[in-house]
């Protein structure tokens, strides 16, 4: 599908979406709480087919969160990236989508571990690359370290 | 011929035995010619230190993008097994030199120690790359980091570069076996100084 259909059949899933140009593929930028129902949509309609997650990522906004999906049809043959909008930054909360692709499991942990996006529902939401008992999410833009960091 | 004999009246007399620290590093003690061939007279910490230094087997130890340096300049091009770095070997009891190639994290300093107190004595460490030596490109802003490997070990050389180039990890390795010819002290922090 083209960029066009898909801008089409997203918004008719999703009315409240919004696109934007920046970059080669799609984006698409929703609230996170219509996250769960699309995500099923794309990866079960027939011409849709987003069976590739290869990409999930947090962005700190400094006054707001978002997470960013990146989806690829290994059968159709079009990306697009999904922003999903987190406005409470003091209890960010978003649907996992590990049970839809299960590569999110992992991708999951590390957004959770590094900037603190609680993902509900998922089956094992620990810390990933730092120790357990690390307190914070160091790769927000608030975050102090006076021990090891060396501000500049 | 009157420039020779400059040279031996302003020569300073030396001692019998040469040593690496008074003579010519290169080679260790003087070689005395007597008929029916020459006798070789050194002292024994300088053939130790000679034997020493051109036998150094590094330990595989590479982190970070320094080790693609240091494995280019053990392969066929730079080659620093004509130096004497002939095997690298994978434990830490049989190696040497521990050639920090890399980032040091947070979580890997424990396990630099443990690694450096497993080698046997005399062991030397070279700090290779502007990570190891002060932390490099992340010494500002970040939480992961050690500032320098000589947080964690006593480092010997320092080697300047991000990554430094083969050429310069095999200047460094040099310098370190001249260090060693050269009797190799050099202010360690011993248990005695704790002890105090």
């Amino acid at each position: 599908m083209t960029k066009e259909e898909l801008k089409t059949k997203l918004t008719e899933l999703v009315p409240t979406a919004t696109f934007d140009e920046a970059g080669e593929w799609l984006n698409v930028l929703i609230d996170a709480k219509d996250w769960l129902p699309m995500a099923k949509a794309l990866r079960n309609y027939f011409d849709l087919q987003f069976d590739y997650l290869f990409n999930v990522t947090a962005v700190d906004w400094k006054t707001y969160l978002s997470v960013v999906y990146h989806l690829r049809s290994t059968k159709l043959e079009h990306v697009v990236v999904v922003k999903a909008k987190i406005a409470d930054r003091n209890n960010p909360e978003i649907e996992t989508v590990s049970n839809i692709w299960r590569t999110a499991e992992l991708h999951e942990r590390e957004a959770f571990d590094l900037m603190g996006v609680k993902f509900l529902h998922h089956p094992d939401l620990r810390r990933l690359f730092l120790t357990d008992d690390w307190v914070g999410y160091p790769l927000r833009k608030d975050y102090e370290d006076p021990l090891n960091m060396i501000k500049l | 011929m009157e420039e020779s004999k400059n040279i031996i009246e302003e020569t300073p007399k030396v001692p019998l035995v040469e040593t690496a620290v008074s003579g010519d590093a290169a080679f260790p003690g003087t070689v005395v010619q007597t008929p029916g061939g020459g006798v070789l007279v050194s002292s024994i910490d300088d053939v130790l230190n000679w034997a020493r230094s051109n036998s150094l087997w590094p330990l595989v130890f590479g982190t970070s993008c320094c080790a693609i340096e240091m494995m280019s300049a053990a392969s066929a091009k730079y080659d620093f097994s004509r130096f004497g770095f002939e095997v690298t070997r994978a434990s830490p009891r049989q190696a040497d030199v521990i050639i920090i190639a890399g980032t040091i994290v947070n979580k890997m300093a424990p396990v630099l120690k443990r690694l450096y107190d497993q080698m046997a004595e005399p062991k030397y460490v070279i700090a290779m790359g502007a990570c190891a030596t002060s932390g490099g490109p992340f010494f500002y802003n970040t939480y992961s980091v050690v500032k320098g490997a000589d947080h964690v070990i006593p480092v010997d050389v320092y080697i300047a570069g991000c990554p430094p180039r083969p050429e310069a990890l095999i200047h460094g390795l040099i310098t370190l076996q001249n260090l060693i010819k050269k009797g190799g002290k050099r202010e360690r922090i011993t248990i005695e100084d704790f002890k105090k």
